[in-house]
């Protein structure tokens, strides 16, 4: 049986206060159920149901409609390339393909190390400053095939 | 024109409620609260002509009016920071560097609206913007203007920093309405419209980041001031245009509602990268029709953009060079259409879906005679047909595409190949 950390139960506790209802507190429960237990995996969407106070079939349409929520296993490090039209005029594809041959995976894969998984994603809001690459929380901005290839190679040492 | 929503951006740390307040900060919102009615804050609004920045360019002051004024019971404000229309990256700038501008915002605008409790909806991707939100608001909690007894007096308004999940619809309001009641961002039939039921079933008004964070300038200096700014009567204030593309110098620039396309691109964005020449350029974000280099004269306001045949839509300009494929642009963005449709109705679903199939075989060399004529078909099909304007979008992509570039799609055909990339 998986569960929360004290912390993230607190967390709950606090949502579930400032919301009206209890079912907006589905998608903050939800972020904080993929940084607790790394993917949404069926089971964690039991288990998010019972905590929140909603249908596991509800947990299940809402965690399939957003993209953020990983319903597979990740890397460490989740590399989201954007590759929307001005990340795209700015060479993005490009910048796929340099990840492709450094991490040796094709997109939507992970490492056999567990360490990277590479997506193409859409529009990242960052459009003055492509090709921009997201790695978990942070942003990477004018990204150059040398500079991917630098930082992939500074996340490994770490 | 002196900056409103960028001042002090760069040199100072705004996001410090201490520099934020020492450069005058939440004396409008102070004001507002402490000195004028609803009436005359809603007043004052609709004199400065604001109109809404997340795209629609409906007036402010005019939604916030809509809300009934005898409802009885809670009404909720929603600050619209899901910021994704691709090339568009303006709230962000504000977001990260200047929060509390954007809280004081909300205070006025809830207050307005009588709402006590009010939402920040921000894309899950800006990580960042939303722990300086939360820092800032915990900040404006402290100082007492947020929370209970606010500027001390018996109003109460708090703000929740609610995180979305990867999602484009839900920067459609009543799509972003539902994802915060922890649904699936699917957008809602109209009527009702949101003011009358809106989140939770209360009445609601969705503003944009950049609409919310005009409104203490404007409280400061009067409606009339800020009329005075841009192209009156219709077309005030300042606006922040994101220029992206190939340009030398991509970013954000606050300027008067109005400025030129071209002087834009040209002079602020510092023209054409590479000492390329312009082929065309998108003016207000991905849905807006691509506008041609003999167009770039037009004043980027709401009307001047609708007389032109395109939109200002969130004023996110991208700027694309004489090496682009325009078959292979509009192919990226109709992928990124059908892969935001949320599903409900079948002409967005359907439609898109088959726009990229037939972009796509079109850019590999594939394309067949009649096939810009299907896709002219296809878009004329989805346009007026949805409940939201997602499906629109993609159309006036599509449309715009085809008619400012179809000799270049119909040499796709007939030369079996991209007459342009070399790949």
């Amino acid at each position: 049986m998986i569960q929360f950390s004290q912390s993230a139960r607190e967390k709950v506790e606090e949502l579930k206060r400032v919301y009206p209802t209890k079912d907006a507190c589905l998608l903050p429960v939800l972020h904080i159920a993929q940084k607790e237990f790394g993917y949404i995996s069926p089971e964690v969407m039991e288990y998010v149901a019972g905590v929140v106070g909603v249908s596991p079939a509800r947990v299940y349409g809402v965690a399939t409609f957003y993209t953020m929520y990983n319903k597979k296993p990740v890397g460490k490090y989740h590399v989201q390339v954007c590759t929307n039209i001005s990340c795209h005029l700015e060479g993005s594809a490009q910048i796929v393909n340099t990840l492709k041959s450094v991490l040796g995976i094709e997109e939507g894969q992970t490492t056999k190390d567990n360490m990277f998984t590479l997506s193409a994603v859409e529009c990242l809001g960052a459009c003055g400053f492509g090709p921009v690459v997201q790695i978990n929380d942070d942003y990477y901005e004018q990204c150059t095939e040398q500079k991917v290839k630098e930082i992939i190679e500074g996340l490994r040492k770490k | 024109m002196e900056q409103i929503l960028l001042k002090n951006v760069e040199g100072t740390k705004l996001a410090d409620i201490k520099n934020y307040t020492a450069a005058g900060g939440y004396e409008s919102a102070k004001k507002a609260i402490t000195s004028m009615t609803i009436a005359q804050i809603i007043d004052e609004v609709k004199k400065s002509g604001l109109r809404g920045r997340g795209g629609a360019g409906f007036p402010a002051g005019m939604k916030w009016d809509f809300v009934p004024k005898d409802f009885k019971g809670p009404r909720h404000l929603c600050c619209n920071a899901d910021e994704g229309e691709p090339g568009t990256f303006k709230d962000r700038e504000l977001l990260e560097k200047n929060p509390h501008l954007l809280i004081e915002g909300m205070i006025i605008a809830s207050y307005a609206i009588g709402a006590e409790l009010s939402f920040i909806y921000i894309r899950g991707e800006f990580v960042k913007a939303a722990n300086t939100l939360e820092a800032a608001i915990a900040q404006a909690r402290k100082q007492g203007f947020l929370g209970e007894k606010i500027f001390g007096t018996d109003k109460k308004v708090d703000i929740v920093v609610h995180r979305g999940a990867g999602a484009y619809i839900c920067g459609e309001e009543t799509a972003l309405i539902e994802s915060i009641e922890g649904e699936r961002g699917n957008p809602r039939v109209r009527p009702p419209f949101p003011a009358v039921v809106g989140v939770f079933g209360k009445p609601t008004v969705v503003n944009n980041v950049e609409t919310l964070a005009a409104v203490p300038s404007i409280i400061k200096n009067s409606g009339q001031w800020y009329a005075a700014i841009g192209v009156p009567p219709k077309n005030t204030g300042s606006k922040l245009y994101a220029v992206s593309g190939h340009v030398n110098k991509p970013g954000v620039y606050e300027l008067p509602m109005g400025t030129s396309l071209k002087d834009l691109i040209y002079n602020y964005a510092g023209g054409i990268k590479n000492d390329k020449q312009l082929k065309g350029v998108i003016p207000g974000g991905s849905s807006t029709p691509v506008l041609l280099p003999e167009e770039i004269g037009v004043s980027m306001d709401f009307d001047s953009l609708a007389k032109a045949g395109s939109m200002l839509g969130s004023a996110a300009v991208i700027v694309m060079d004489e090496d682009v494929c325009t078959v292979e642009e509009s192919l990226r963005l109709s992928e990124f259409y059908a892969h935001e449709s949320c599903g409900q109705c079948t002409p967005c679903r359907e439609g898109t879906v088959w726009m990229t199939k037939i972009l796509d075989r079109i850019e590999h060399g594939q394309g067949v005679q009649g096939d810009v004529e299907l896709l002219e078909r296809v878009s004329a099909n989805i346009m007026g047909n949805t409940l939201c304007p997602l499906g629109d979008a993609a159309a006036m992509m599509m449309l715009g595409f085809l008619k400012k570039f179809k000799a270049e799609f119909a040499q796709h055909i007939q030369m079996k190949k991209c007459p342009i990339n070399k790949k």
